[in-house]
């Protein structure tokens, strides 16, 4: 569409022609070589400059963004595969090695933690959006209200939070626990959103079938609806993962920067990125943390790919 | 059959309470915070809190007016590097953009989107921070330092949100512009955006939600003086740095202070998001 209209604009900067030779002049302009084509753009910039510096501005700010990210995530691969050493991957961490394998297997542990409690409540709240709640109630108002507010709060405040509710309130401590639970909170409005969308995406159609073969409710959202929605609610899964890998500030201090493996889940232990972060602020072990940070980037960019192949295989299916 | 139903019953009360979830975890974090910042105010005195211009915990002075000022200021700068990049990146998505490589542009700021905030602090540690030293002379870590790396941070956040409200303009705006003679360049800019205007506004205030509560990339870019800040080329504090540096260590009423800090950062980011959802639902009327 766009390039029709790139020379529907160059037929009108070159003056008045009439409606048939326009609709000529418009298949000719289909058929001219690309030399042509640009002796026609400046000819319409010539007529109109402000418009000719919008869209280099345009280009330009494209351009920028394109650049900006090519540039971080080749410079910390670039700098940082090399730092890539067997030492990095010994399975205990001290201050030789600065092994990065219990931080890992800490993300593991948290990211699985998290997503058992944080998707079956994010998943059942959608179900309860989409399949019970009457349109315009005031609870449902709420809900939205409240998990709006929720996706909108910086994660230090969710650190804080954890912080004086679990770690203190409950004396848990800087643990394992008071961390994934502060995170279940703050991934639920991104699991209760992606859910919803999945929910509402299967045709009503599905549901008046199951009713009408005589399933119940329950049955029609469990054996019918759900497993139709699977990889909606997959891909919003697999990005909140992303967000719990990456995520440093609300860890910090609820789950604490002990370097090692906890005995159990009320020990303190840091993830990948509160490593990288910790690493970094100490800035005795800087090869160690752009080798962090390439790992890191890695795992974030393979959870965001998977998560756009899943959104895409569910618009496929609909088509 | 009877037992069916009662299961559908049970059933439906546990979605419901599922749901409410999300209330409850609001309702906690409320009274928690509030609970635990206000009392501190109230002992330092509000105006020596919000208004004081010293931060000395050993002193017994607890004044975030140079967080507060420091949060605002690195916003800003974030918000006058990336919004304009940003509504341009969104406007070439939207109607510039050949079809060829939108699938790799459209991904790219999606990825940009998912980069780890501690990935972003550290390559402004070690790339824009060096440079600004060389630029400066003297120090790396300054505002500018932290404003030029949240203005990266904050592109995705608005591109995204701008991008979609753009597409969400109908064609017959862009199409009746063309019609009456503009170029493609006039549609776009004066028919087409200012007809998006509300969903581009609530990305941009999205955007400053996310910049004024970034934490760890500022952290590691902005210098973290206590001091009121001092210029552009100068370092200073954000509110979440302030929290994130000295809760590590602190105790009894320091520790309260840090507390009523993110509580001041806390109304902030309510009073942000209530503008975004406001400018939402300005949209949906449209």
């Amino acid at each position: 569409m766009n390039k029709e209209n790139e020379k529907l604009e160059i037929q009108g900067g070159e003056g008045v022609i009439s409606a048939g030779e326009q609709a000529e002049g418009l298949r000719a302009a289909g058929e001219k070589n690309l030399s042509e084509r640009l002796a026609m753009k400046l000819t319409s910039w010539k007529h109109h400059p402000g418009s000719a510096a919008a869209e280099i501005l345009v280009w330009l700010a494209g351009l920028i963004t394109m650049l900006a990210m090519v540039f971080i995530v080749g410079f910390i691969l670039i700098k940082g595969v090399r730092y890539l050493t067997p030492d990095l991957f010994s399975p205990t961490y001290n201050s030789e090695n600065v092994s990065l394998v219990p931080a890992f297997a800490n993300t593991l542990v948290m990211t699985g933690l998290s997503l058992i409690i944080a998707v079956p409540l994010g998943v059942f709240a959608a179900i309860y959006l989409v399949e019970y709640a009457k349109k315009g109630s005031r609870i449902v108002g709420l809900i939205r209200i409240t998990a709006e507010t929720l996706s909108g709060i910086p994660s230090i405040i969710y650190g804080l939070f954890g912080l004086l509710f679990f770690c203190t309130a409950f004396h848990w401590g800087y643990s394992m626990l008071s961390g994934s639970l502060t995170i279940v909170i703050m991934i639920l409005p991104l699991i209760i959103r992606t859910a919803e969308e999945a929910l509402l995406a299967v045709p009503d159609s599905y549901r008046e079938a199951s009713f009408g073969l005589g399933a119940g409710k329950l049955r029609t959202i469990f054996r019918v609806v759900l497993p139709d929605a699977v990889p909606g609610i997959l891909a919003g899964v697999v990005l909140a993962t992303g967000r719990i890998v990456g995520e440093t500030a609300a860890l910090l201090y609820t789950a604490g920067s002990v370097a090692q493996i906890p005995q159990n889940l009320m020990g303190s232990g840091r993830t990948l990125a509160v490593h990288m972060y910790v690493l970094s602020s100490e800035g005795l072990h800087m090869n160690q943390a752009y080798a962090t940070a390439v790992v890191l980037l890695v795992v974030v960019v393979g959870l965001n790919s998977l998560s756009a192949f899943l959104a895409r295989k569910l618009q496929k299916g609909r088509e | 059959m009877k037992k069916g139903k009662i299961s559908e019953l049970v059933m439906k009360f546990v979605f419901l309470a599922a749901a409410c979830t999300s209330v409850l975890a609001v309702a906690l974090i409320c009274v928690f915070l509030f609970g635990n910042g206000f009392p501190a105010m109230f002992k330092i005195g509000l105006p020596e809190f919000l208004l004081g211009q010293k931060w000395k915990p050993s002193n017994n002075l607890f004044g975030i007016l140079p967080f507060i000022l420091g949060s605002i200021y690195v916003t800003t700068g974030a918000i006058l590097i990336g919004v304009p990049i940003a509504l341009l990146t969104a406007i070439f998505m939207a109607h510039y953009c050949p079809k060829g490589i939108y699938p790799v542009v459209k991904a790219t700021v999606n990825l940009m989107a998912g980069i780890p905030s501690v990935v972003y602090g550290f390559f402004g540690l070690v790339v824009i921070v060096p440079f600004m030293r060389d630029v400066t002379g003297a120090d790396g870590s300054t505002m500018l330092t932290a404003a030029l790396l949240l203005g990266i941070m904050i592109l995705p956040t608005v591109t995204i949100q701008a991008e979609s409200s753009i597409r969400s303009v109908p064609s017959s705006y862009y199409e009746g512009s063309l019609a009456l003679g503009a170029t493609h360049e006039r549609s776009v800019f004066f028919a087409v955006f200012p007809a998006a205007k509300s969903g581009i506004m609530a990305g941009v205030v999205l955007g400053i939600g996310r910049a004024i509560g970034e934490t760890m990339a500022v952290i590691m870019v902005a210098g973290n003086q206590t001091w009121m800040p001092q210029g552009i080329f100068k370092g200073l504090r954000t509110m979440t740095a302030n929290i994130v540096m000295e809760m590590g260590y602190a105790a009894d009423l320091h520790r309260e202070a840090l507390i009523a800090t993110g509580v001041v950062l806390f109304i902030f980011i309510l009073i942000i998001n209530l503008s975004v959802s406001a400018l939402k639902r300005r949209t949906m009327y449209e």
